[in-house]
């Protein structure tokens, strides 16, 4: 187990080094051998030669490639400065990048956008994960009755509705129209109560869609398994039915769930953007939203790496979870 | 067979609620049917037998005779977890050991299930679950039926590896299915089967996953172990090779019914159904000439949803174009008696099918 842990441990240090790479090379290197002026991207079209030449001079885009690979890199681990002659910009670690567009690091919006989205994320997981499960494993159980039919045409719904149709819905009903709560984002440190009634209907929203998709997969899991040999071995040593269920069949359906889980955690902590933009949250999503409109590079680039650690994170932890319920994979 | 109470020609007839047997299983028309899309389809159509403590029954069949179905109805798995609107109809009578399993009540059954009678299953590694050790499933089957705490438990699971013959026992027992070889895994399904002294076992294809090295063994093993426990055992199997040496008596089922049965000899030496001649023609042996093609069944089992009015075997016996005196086609031959405890269902008369073995068969096996 240690030994799995450790590998996974290295596997994932390796891949966060590819991927800071690769990121890098899609914002830095494609542009350039496109020909494209990738200083003046970072400043704004409208910006005189002479901020663009300056830009230019700090992010040393003149330098060879591997020289800027390495000084990203470094500014991420001990900070970085920007300088050309006397005009310089400091940027503390760890230095994710500096827009010079809205003169500021990239790493403060990072972790002031970060707990939103993480926020959003977990809450709306746990939502889904209680209900989507539950009504899947209801559903396998009690298949082809109302309950069933009922569940699996709610599940169809929640799949197919985007969630711009069913937060804006969910806005007007509860929000505007019965006005039950004050559907505006106030920081958890200010207030918790304030925080929940802002968060309650992203949280219900993005659940719904994302319970749906987990009551159709834990119901399908759930009647493979309950087909499975094993299974029927339960049976045959005298175990109650409940116990079939919760003790032999359930953990043999997490597995898939757990793999999802990963997946879409690690997308979701990326940035929500549609749930975000719908309810208005300052997370990530719309961060990146505003700087693709914008056109600030840095601060996409700054996402992109964050939400890669986090699909990374994500997976990481979701493969030794993965190795706690399986003990094959712990050999692999 | 072993029912000598019983007389020849009720057997096969549906029986009438009847007082508790003397045997110790006795399975009384027994009809498993499943409803689906294409039709009712009848797995087992008016099965009987007896079993006594102690003795071994053999079950003969091809796939989809309705072997595993009968093995699986007396456990009383096709009504235990089943979920959906569909659901197995299941008629007829399954005593043991004086209770009637069928009309119990399922809470009853499923404590009768691991304790009273157990199951070893054809493919272990399938029927043993990958993310338990053998340890603990083991310990699991013991203590649904036990008051013990976990460390007795434990004890139990590594003396019942240690019987059944599992090298190191006490350091195997925490290993996990997939850290097994195939014939070790079939042992630990036999542990687990029978660490609760059950007094009826069925074994289900207990060899046919298995290297042939290793069937011997765990035949070996299931014969010892019946010796030391006493229960009485189920064989079921498509291999007659594997319950030539086992076998009590022998019951040879097609189409979901039972075609012959009697003492595994009388059924080896002087079988009485053409479908046991062609079970036998159709085994491989060492001792025969190379030059000798085996003689299979020609065609294949009949659609349990359509079976063949008459006799199921018919469109592939070779024998049916034999004259026969006093018979309606359509009508399904019943088993009568053709020797001492021996019965099968031919159209055939004795005389003829008597001729036809000795004369055309024998000679050629």
């Amino acid at each position: 187990m240690l030994a799995y842990l450790l590998r996974r441990l290295f596997a994932a240090a390796v891949m966060l080094v590819v991927i800071v790479m690769v990121v890098f090379s899609i914002f830095f290197l494609i542009p350039k051998w496109a020909g494209v002026d990738i200083a003046t991207s970072f400043v704004g079209k409208q910006a005189d030669p002479a901020a663009v030449r300056a830009v230019a001079e700090k992010l040393g885009l003149d330098d060879p490639i591997y020289a800027q690979v390495w000084e990203f890199f470094k500014g991420i681990f001990v900070g970085r400065t920007y300088a050309a002659g006397g005009d310089v910009t400091n940027c503390a670690a760890p230095c994710f990048g500096y827009s010079f567009r809205s003169e500021q690091a990239i790493w403060p919006v990072l972790t002031d956008r970060f707990p939103v989205t993480l926020g959003l994320a977990l809450g709306a997981a746990v939502l889904w994960l209680l209900f989507g499960v539950a009504a899947g494993v209801l559903s396998a159980l009690k298949r082809g009755t109302l309950w069933d039919r009922g569940a699996m045409i709610v599940a169809l719904a929640g799949v197919s509705l985007p969630i711009y149709f069913t937060g804006m819905l969910s806005l007007a009903v509860f929000a505007f129209g019965l006005k039950w709560i004050n559907a505006e984002y106030v920081p958890l440190a200010d207030s918790f109560s304030g925080w929940l009634g802002g968060m309650i209907l992203p949280w219900i929203t993005l659940a719904f869609l994302y319970a749906a998709m987990y009551a159709r997969i834990t119901r399908a899991t759930m009647m493979e398994i309950l087909g499975e040999d094993y299974i029927r071995t339960a049976r045959a040593k005298g175990l109650t039915e409940q116990v079939v269920i919760r003790k032999h069949a359930m953990r043999s359906t997490m597995t898939p769930i757990l793999t999802m889980l990963g997946m879409d955690l690690g997308a979701l902590i990326g940035g929500a953007i549609l749930t975000e933009t719908t309810f208005s949250l300052p997370g990530l999503g719309q961060a990146v939203l505003n700087a693709i409109r914008n056109q600030d590079l840095p601060v996409i680039l700054g996402v992109t790496l964050i939400t890669s650690l986090a699909v990374l994170i994500a997976n990481l932890v979701v493969d030794v979870l993965y190795a706690v319920i399986d003990p094959r994979v712990r050999l692999a | 067979m072993t029912e000598s109470t019983k007389s020849g020609a009720a057997v096969g007839e549906p029986a009438a609620a009847s007082p508790a047997p003397s045997a110790f299983l006795e399975v009384r028309d027994l009809k498993v049917h499943f409803p689906t899309d294409d039709g009712l389809v009848k797995s087992v159509d008016g099965l009987s037998f007896t079993l006594e403590k102690g003795k071994t029954l053999g079950i003969v069949g091809e796939s989809g005779s309705g072997k595993s179905v009968t093995s699986l109805g007396i456990m009383g798995l096709h009504t235990a977890g089943q979920y959906g609107k569909r659901k197995a109809q299941i008629s007829g009578e399954i005593w043991l050991n004086g209770t009637e399993l069928l009309s119990a009540d399922p809470d009853h059954v499923r404590k009768l299930r691991g304790r009273e009678m157990s199951m070893i299953f054809q493919d272990p590694l399938s029927a043993l679950h990958p993310y338990y050790t053998i340890g603990q499933q083991i310990v699991e089957a013991y203590r649904i039926h036990h008051d013990v705490d976990k460390k007795t438990a434990r004890r139990r699971a590594v003396e019942m590896l240690d019987r059944v013959g599992i090298p190191q026992p006490d350091k195997r027992v925490d290993n996990y299915p997939h850290e097994f070889s195939g014939g070790m895994r079939q042992r630990a399904m036999i542990a687990m089967s029978l660490v609760n002294n059950p007094e009826l076992l069925i074994a289900d294809e207990p060899t046919t996953a298995l290297d042939v090295t290793v069937q011997a063994q765990i035949l070996d093993l299931i014969r010892d172990l019946q010796k030391e426990f006493g229960s009485a055992v189920i064989i079921i199997t498509h291999d007659l090779g594997v319950v030539a040496e086992l076998a009590d008596d022998l019951l040879v089922m097609y189409g979901g019914r039972c075609v012959e049965r009697g003492p595994a000899e009388k059924v080896f030496y002087e079988p009485r159904h053409p479908y046991t001649w062609g079970l036998l023609g159709s085994m491989p042996r060492l001792d025969r000439d190379q030059q000798e093609r085996l003689i299979p069944v020609k065609g294949s089992p009949p659609s349990l949803i359509n079976i063949p009015s008459g006799c199921a075997f018919n469109p592939r016996c070779p024998y049916a174009d034999v004259p026969k005196d006093n018979v309606t086609r359509t009508v399904r031959p019943e088993l009568t008696e053709v020797g001492s405890k021996h019965w099968a269902a031919c159209h055939m008369s004795q005389e003829q099918r008597e001729r036809i073995w000795t004369e055309e068969i024998a000679p050629k096996l």
